[in-house]
């Protein structure tokens, strides 16, 4: 039998208490900052709001006292995510660092890469991309043909990576690269670093996506040095990190959340008195959302437990990303408002952002079929 | 409708809960065989079946142990429900149980709940789940009012689900006072949102059968030299089906949780919207897998899938409950949306 329970998660107290902080943080901040919840989400790049947040004790809270974290458990960190994305708070900035790059620095990097990079994190100052996919290697991750080859003590790598969010603007990236044979399974001989992007023998290009905002780059590597003590996790220990890492960022608020704020303007602009199939669809989204918030709570108790739920988080993922491609279209069925990025109105705006965005909800992180297909092994398909 | 779990003591109720659990799989394994199955399926009353049932005290799971029930936590008692649709058990488990907590005392025999309330005792009661079975049916008579009508010698009129169970009705046309009780916290929904909680446990739990079931056959069933489980078609449409699966059992879990507060109505209609829509799809991907053989009156797949078709439209359908739910969300404002979510979903928030 292959039933894959989501036992309730009880969030500690000190979550909840977070969470009210945070939620009058954000309330503040909006004035301060300027930004406009409908427009904003967490792929918003936004270092001002990131230093604030940081300054107000809102990131990293799970990192040890010594790299400026609070050592708060990781549903603490959930509840102040959730909230940040339920405010749309554009917090792009820092969203990588916290939710993966600094977790893995925490747990293999360095003595000196923890002390150089993990207070600065905390703090909402540092930032990162992530160094995974390639030209040859999308979904087929094993593939990754950049390699690092010794050089005395430390490596030089040559290749290139790309959809590198914020290479343009991140200091660092953590890059899956080769350093060793594939062997048969594949998966050995990978191993990873963190790149100082301010360091020479790096080339940035940037990719316009279809709305033309600048957010992925193209990451060329010309004999770029990194010491060895850049390395993150042993030598080939690559492929079994980065599969952990996945299953840490699959079953995060923001696989569910990255429209909410088309909900909420939504809501607003259908009004109090909606008619039956304005009604009929907003509650069914409720419904959808409620059942994820549960999923994903559940899951992220899981991992705060030491558990390692893979096939949940998948689930998560794919039913969470799912209901953020539906929420525009079902939208679009419901209001007569044409989506206009200057249009007046914080929904048609929202519409316009959303409609334009939800591609790559179901792309990004792993493609909704390769999710499936974790999914379907979990099942005992394969 | 006490809460009976000391949130103290997480652990002994969970315990305790797994314990009853246990007991009752294998209750249901061992009677609610195929041949019951068939039998039910043809009209006839399984007896044999409830009397177990009502002997292993399922009935009373809800009921607090001070009014002579078992005190189980809510979660765990609506999960002994979802084990029973898991084997399709053809008997009106959660409506006894529901029936028996909310009148406060163990009942005589089988209950059931009339969806619709009867002001005053007065107005056609329709679709009773097993009428013709049950000693009573409990009805809302309008305010926090309920009243327990028995049903022996009543003169029903018979109808069926689309799995062929008995959905009966009968005319009211007063009833005693000493048949009214007052229970603080009905209101005027009535029983609808406590019908739609186990409906969508019900579901929640058959459409788990159906997807093992389905993972069974895909495994075993070779087509182009090999067990269809290999092409990625089958695998995908099985991972979608596991999403709705666990969706569902997620939110209602939610939704047994808000057992007893003021919270129920809402939890139990997102509940019922989120499990209908997920047994429709669950469904139809089950007999999507299972192909022609699925379709036979031969294969066990219809007890399930017949269940979860007839019990999506029970006491409000999806569209039903979503439109109340989209009424009460837009009336309170887009603001308020997210808090609302993060209260209903939060696991032992009112324990």
């Amino acid at each position: 039998m292959q039933a894959f329970r989501f036992a309730g998660a009880r969030l500690p107290a000190e979550a909840e208490t977070a969470r009210a902080e945070v939620r009058a943080f954000l309330r503040k901040d909006r004035e301060v900052g300027g930004w406009e919840p409908h427009r904003t989400t967490w792929t918003s790049f936004d270092a001002d709001f990131s230093a604030r947040a940081g300054a107000a004790g809102f990131i990293a809270t799970g990192f040890p006292k010594e790299f400026g974290g609070k050592g708060a458990p990781m549903l603490v960190r959930f509840a102040i995510a959730e909230e940040m994305l339920a405010a749309g708070a554009p917090c792009g900035a820092h969203w990588v660092a916290e939710r993966q790059s600094g977790p893995q620095i925490l747990r293999h990097g360095s003595d000196r890469a923890k002390a150089e990079i993990l207070p600065r994190i905390a703090a909402g100052e540092c930032f990162f991309g992530i160094g995974m996919s390639e030209p040859g290697s999308g979904s087929d991750l094993a593939a990754v043909r950049t390699r690092a080859t010794r050089d005395g003590d430390g490596w030089r790598i040559n290749g290139s990576k790309i959809w590198t969010s914020n290479a343009h603007r991140a200091h660092y990236l953590i890059a899956l690269v080769r350093t060793g044979p594939a062997g048969e399974s594949r998966h050995a001989g990978l191993t990873q670093f963190v790149i100082d992007l301010s360091k020479p023998g790096l080339t940035t290009r940037p990719i316009h996506d279809l709305a033309g905002n600048h957010e992925f780059n193209e990451v060329f590597f010309d004999d770029y040095y990194v010491p060895d003590d850049m390395r993150v996790g042993g030598e080939g220990d690559g492929w079994s990190m980065v599969t952990a890492e996945l299953a840490f960022e699959r079953a995060g608020p923001d696989r569910y959340l990255s429209d909410i704020r088309l909900l909420v303007s939504l809501i607003d602009e259908v009004g109090g008195s909606p008619d039956r199939m304005e009604a009929a669809e907003i509650g069914r989204m409720t419904a959808h959302l409620a059942g994820l918030r549960r999923m994903s709570a559940s899951v992220s108790s899981m991992l705060d437990g030491g558990a390692s739920p893979i096939t949940q988080a998948a689930l998560v993922k794919d039913v969470g990303t799912g209901f953020e491609r539906m929420v525009p279209e079902v939208s679009r069925r419901i209001r007569r408002t044409e989506p206009g990025p200057d249009a007046p109105g914080d929904y048609a705006q929202s519409l316009a952002e959303t409609v334009l965005r939800a591609p790559s909800f179901t792309l990004r992180g792993g493609t909704q079929e390769i999710l499936r297909g974790m999914i379907a092994r979990g099942l005992g398909l394969r | 409708m006490t809460r009976m779990m000391d949130a103290s003591h997480p652990s002994e109720a969970d315990g305790m809960s797994a314990l009853v659990a246990e007991q009752a799989e294998r209750l249901f394994d061992r009677l609610a065989t195929r041949e019951v199955l068939a039998a039910a399926d043809r009209g006839e009353w399984q007896g044999d079946l409830w009397t177990a049932v009502e002997e292993a005290g399922l009935p009373l799971a809800l009921l607090s142990e001070e009014a002579g029930g078992v005190g189980l936590d809510p979660v765990g008692a609506i999960g002994l429900v979802r084990l029973a649709a898991r084997h399709a058990a053809p008997v009106p488990l959660g409506e006894t149980m529901i029936a028996a907590a909310l009148w406060g005392e163990a009942l005589e025999g089988p209950a059931t709940l009339a969806a619709a309330s009867a002001p005053d005792g007065h107005g056609r009661l329709t679709r009773l789940a097993f009428g013709r079975n049950a000693g009573h049916a409990l009805v809302h008579v309008g305010g926090d009012r309920l009243a327990l009508v028995p049903l022996a010698g009543a003169s029903l009129t018979h109808d069926r689900s689309l799995a062929n169970e008995p959905r009966d009705g009968l005319e009211l046309s007063g009833l005693p006072a000493d048949a009214i009780r007052e229970v603080p916290g009905i209101g005027e929904d009535g029983l609808a949102p406590h019908g739609a909680l186990i409906r969508a446990a019900q579901m929640s739990g058959a459409m788990e059968r159906a997807l093992d079931m389905s993972v069974a056959y895909a495994n075993d069933r070779v087509q182009f030299g090999r067990p269809i489980a290999k092409f990625q078609a089958i695998q995908q449409m099985l991972a979608e089906a596991a999403g709705h699966v666990a969706a569902a059992s997620a939110i209602v879990d939610m939704a047994a949780e808000a057992w007893g507060t003021p919270d129920l109505a809402f939890a139990a209609g997102l509940a019922k919207s989120r499990a209908g829509e997920a047994a429709g799809r669950v469904a139809a991907i089950a007999h999507q897998v299972h192909a022609a053989m699925g379709f036979t009156h031969e294969h066990s797949l219809h007890f399930l899938t017949r269940r979860m078709w007839s019990w999506r439209e029970e006491f409000g359908a999806e569209t039903w409950w979503e439109e109340r739910i989209g009424r009460q969300v837009c009336a309170a404002g887009g603001e308020a949306l997210w808090p609302a979510i993060v209260d209903i979903t939060a696991a032992g928030a009112r324990a």
